[in-house]
């Protein structure tokens, strides 16, 4: 049993830091740019499009993963430009409306080119084996996920706290005014760090790509789990979406191991197994309503007062 | 019908900075109570604390027999505490007539009525158009509030207050950005409602200060420094050496 | 109301639509087509759930991305009811719109908690919430969905029958475009959309925001659920397809294409968006992308939708000349 509840705590934790990387970006501008982005988890689903054809035709996954990411940051770039800046004085509602055309566009060129079935690419050959962790054998991509994912989580925060770049992203998110009052290339500031953003989720699409199905719209359940993180840790609060990333991630995943469990100890059996599942995948969402229910500003606001 | 509205050792921080430092206020039903003060003394978070828009950090707030500091917003309001804006805040998508009316209806009714027009109520129009003609307003009382000129769209504000029968009337700066002639309309027109409201005036005009005001406090630094009628205020030296060296006007 | 009023462009185009949408099955039935009585009848089933959602976009402000689940939820309640062999309309109707209201309440009393950018993902989490719960539920069909054997009797009258469905909707359709317009200078709908733009005023002359709020939220539910209704009826479908955020999103599409906040702006919306989006998909395989394109475009444009092209179709009166200020007399 206990291996059981290591495995599934690891595989927690490699959930939790795949979503940091898409809501890090995502709650930055959401935060700072007040701008919602539907896109976001399109820009997932083209960072593992890319990473597994780069993979599947030149065996090469470190280059995959850069193609991944240099197309991911080039593209949010150009959208940030071409589209998203005309919007960001309009109202949250021309943002979705634009960003949800954007994902309906997406979803149907990824058809176009890699058609509707699932896009096939495997665990790189160095890390199909296992490690030995915490007694058990868990496989090495997965954690390899794992430190990928602390690495950025750290950097981040090296990021944040010691360069300058951070501190206007800092005091950005708790005063936007301020900062474009003060001077600062507001218009470059913004472009960099949508496609900081772009980049990371399409970092975090790159690395799944070989243990999830690859398939158009892979970002769009996703984005709205991502979305979850952000409003349990506090919109604009790149500290809050970690924290928020991995609760959400290890109560998704061990919600669901043991969510029926439970159920079937107090209910009978038919019950049980009817809402298990259903509570299970309803787990992370009743986590989040409640969580408003106390601190509709989530748990780790970026604003103070 | 008006009532007393009292503070006592009222307190706003924002992090190390006190905004309002132990004020109480004791304002009497029926006065016009002016408060003056240099730009930055906490005139407008003194009335926002008032209005319940802000929760004081320390402090109890009486609205004439009630303790108000927890209440919310539209409690203070139905009870007869209303306020106007600094920055003018009127519907703009409505009719002058229908920001009245939905003033006047504020107050008195709830609005869970889904069929007939919000105008025929006739309670309540003829209340608003009451208050319209006593600013003088309604000429216009079927422009769109969006095409007013700026004195227009304080009279408004003032019709909106009016409309809703306060008990207390919180005026901030009312006069801002009036010219020689409307500053001297609106203070014929505060002129004529004393005594019959309770007001509290927050302004830089010293003129209409004078004029009108029963009783006069100034705010300094979120400290209220002093009370009392026009003649003590305007022959306090210390009025005259902190304010005189800040002057506006 | 004075007839030149009526013939202004709005009321004069919202009015043909509604004589051809009630010309519709005269001219089905003449060509022998009653395939166009099904696409059409699904035209009517998305303006009401657009009116619905009107409500609290258009006049109201509050951008819902999950009215999804509502529709989903009017569904639901026929297919359950259905699939215990029960075919009662009243039951059906009743099943749905509780579930609405209950499920409304809930979620609009913590979702209204926030605003602005938590309000739009939190209604949409909901509704994806709900998508898994369905989703999950093999009884009733789960991923598949199932279909409904035991369609909506009223008396004698079947909503499984393709005319009386359209009928019935239509009828609907009319009433709930009355009553919006009814709503819009009511005291309910003054305060709704006096709040869209200035809430902290509105709170500030005795009105408690979040009530009136929730209220709408939850009424504007329940019409959704009644679309859901309907649409069960005229798919003889259930599946969580229909609870997924592109509806939710379409919703919105439809609602602004045709002019938030006004009218005929639903219908108008629902109509051209679905009709644009058949045409698209006679046109190309990837008609989704056309789709998202569109939208996008719209998005970047502006301009108030369809009403409010239409509406600066008319003359302009001239500007008033501003009156001078009396002040109190003495």
């Amino acid at each position: 049993m206990t291996n059981l509840v290591i495995a599934q705590l690891l595989n927690g934790l490699q959930y939790g830091v795949l979503l940091f990387l898409l809501a890090a970006g995502l709650t930055l501008v959401f935060g700072i740019m007040n701008f919602i982005n539907l896109a976001h988890g399109a820009l997932y689903m083209v960072g593992a499009y890319l990473a597994a054809t780069v993979y599947n035709h030149t065996g090469h996954f470190l280059l995959a993963l850069l193609a991944a990411v240099a197309g991911c940051v080039v593209l949010g770039a150009a959208l940030e430009r071409l589209t998203i800046a005309r919007l960001y004085r309009r109202d949250h509602l021309d943002h979705v409306l634009a960003t949800f055309g954007m994902v309906l566009l997406f979803n149907e060129v990824a058809r176009m080119i890699w058609g509707s079935q699932p896009y096939f690419t495997s665990v790189p050959e160095s890390l199909s084996g296992t490690v030995d962790i915490l007694g058990i054998s868990y496989p090495a991509y997965r954690f390899a996920i794992i430190l990928i994912g602390l690495a950025v989580a750290v950097a981040s925060y090296w990021l944040i706290h010691r360069t300058r770049l951070g501190m206007l992203i800092r005091a950005g998110s708790v005063n936007p005014a301020m900062v474009s009052a003060l001077g600062v290339n507001i218009g470059l500031l913004n472009a960099l760090l949508f496609a900081l953003g772009a980049g990371l989720a399409g970092l975090a699409g790159a690395v799944v790509g070989p243990i999830v199905s690859v398939q158009s719209g892979m970002g769009d359940s996703v984005l709205i789990t991502t979305l979850v993180v952000i409003v349990i840790g506090g919109i604009g609060s790149v500290r809050g979406a970690f924290y928020a990333a991995l609760i959400v991630g290890v109560a998704d995943t061990l919600g669901r191991i043991f969510l029926p469990l439970l159920l079937r100890e107090v209910l009978s059996r038919q019950v049980a197994d009817a809402a298990g599942p259903a509570l299970a995948s309803m787990f992370v969402y009743l986590l989040m309503a409640v969580v408003l229910a106390f601190r509709p500003q989530g748990l780790f606001p970026a604003k103070v007062g | 019908m008006s009532a007393g509205l009292r503070t006592e050792g009222l307190v706003k921080r924002y992090g190390a900075l006190t905004v309002t430092d132990q004020v109480s206020l004791d304002i009497r039903p029926g006065e016009l109570h002016a408060i003056i003060g240099p730009n930055g003394a906490g005139k407008t978070t003194l009335v926002n604390q008032l209005s319940g828009e802000l929760r004081a950090d320390a402090g109890r707030i009486y609205f004439g027999e009630l303790e108000v500091t927890t209440s919310p917003v539209h409690a203070r309001a139905r009870g007869g505490l209303l306020r106007t804006y600094q920055i003018t805040s009127v519907f703009d998508a409505f009719s002058v007539r229908e920001n009245v009316v939905l003033a006047a209806l504020g107050v008195r009714e709830h609005a869970f009525r889904f069929w007939r027009p919000m105008l025929s109520r006739r309670r309540l129009v003829e209340q608003a158009d009451a208050a319209m003609d006593l600013v003088g307003l309604l000429p216009r009382a079927e422009a769109p509030a969006a095409d007013l000129a700026y004195g227009e769209r304080r009279q408004l504000e003032l019709a909106m207050a009016l409309a809703a029968e306060p008990r207390v009337l919180l005026l901030d700066e009312p006069m801002a950005g009036m010219s020689a002639a409307e500053s001297a309309a609106i203070t014929r027109l505060l002129a004529s409602l004393k005594g019959r409201y309770t007001i509290l005036l927050i302004e830089h005009d010293m003129q209409a200060v004078f004029a009108l005001a029963d009783r006069i406090s100034v705010l300094v630094y979120g400290q209220l420094m002093l009370t009392g009628t026009p003649e003590e205020i305007r022959n306090n030296p210390e009025v005259r050496s902190t304010y005189l060296g800040e002057e506006e006007f | 109301m004075p007839i030149s009023r009526l013939l202004q462009p709005v009321p004069l185009v919202g009015g043909l639509v509604f004589l051809g949408l009630a010309l519709v099955p005269v001219i089905a039935g003449l060509l022998g087509e009653p395939y166009y009585l099904s696409l059409v009848g699904r035209f009517l089933v998305y303006a009401i759930a657009a009116s619905a959602l009107n409500l609290i976009l258009g006049y109201g402000g509050l951008v819902s991305l999950g009215h999804a689940l509502f529709m989903g939820l009017g569904v639901y309640g026929v297919a359950i009811a259905s699939h215990y062999g029960l075919d009662s309309g009243l039951l059906h109707l009743a099943l749905g719109l509780a579930a609405c209201a209950l499920i409304g309440l809930l979620t609009g009393a913590v979702s209204l908690r926030t605003t602005g950018i938590g309000f739009i993902m939190i209604t949409l989490a909901f509704s994806q919430m709900g998508y898994y719960l369905f989703v999950s539920l093999r009884a009733y069909g789960g991923d598949d969905g199932m279909p409904i054997v035991y369609t909506s009797r009223f008396g004698g009258l079947d909503l499984g029958n393709p005319a009386s469905l359209y009928w019935v909707a239509f009828v609907l359709l009319v009433a709930l475009t009355c009553w919006s317009a009814r709503l819009r200078t009511s005291p309910f709908g003054m305060v709704l959309r006096g709040a869209a733009r200035n809430a902290q005023r509105v709170e500030a002359l005795g009105l408690p925001v979040f009530r009136y709020r929730l209220v709408g939220y939850v009424l504007s539910a329940m019409i959704c659920g009644v679309a859901g209704l309907l649409l069960a009826n005229l798919s003889a479908y259930a599946s969580p397809s229909t609870l997924v955020w592109n509806v939710s999103g379409e919703l919105i599409v439809m609602v602004v294409l045709g002019g938030m906040g006004t009218v005929f702006g639903p219908v108008l919306g629902a109509v051209l968006f679905l009709s644009l989006e058949e045409l698209l998909k006679a046109y190309t395989d990837h008609w989704m992308a056309g789709l998202g394109l569109a939208i996008t475009l719209m998005a970047l444009l502006g301009h108030g939708g369809l009403v409010g092209l239409l509406s600066r179709l008319r003359p302009r009166p001239a500007a008033p000349v501003p009156v001078q200020m009396e002040g109190g007399q003495p």
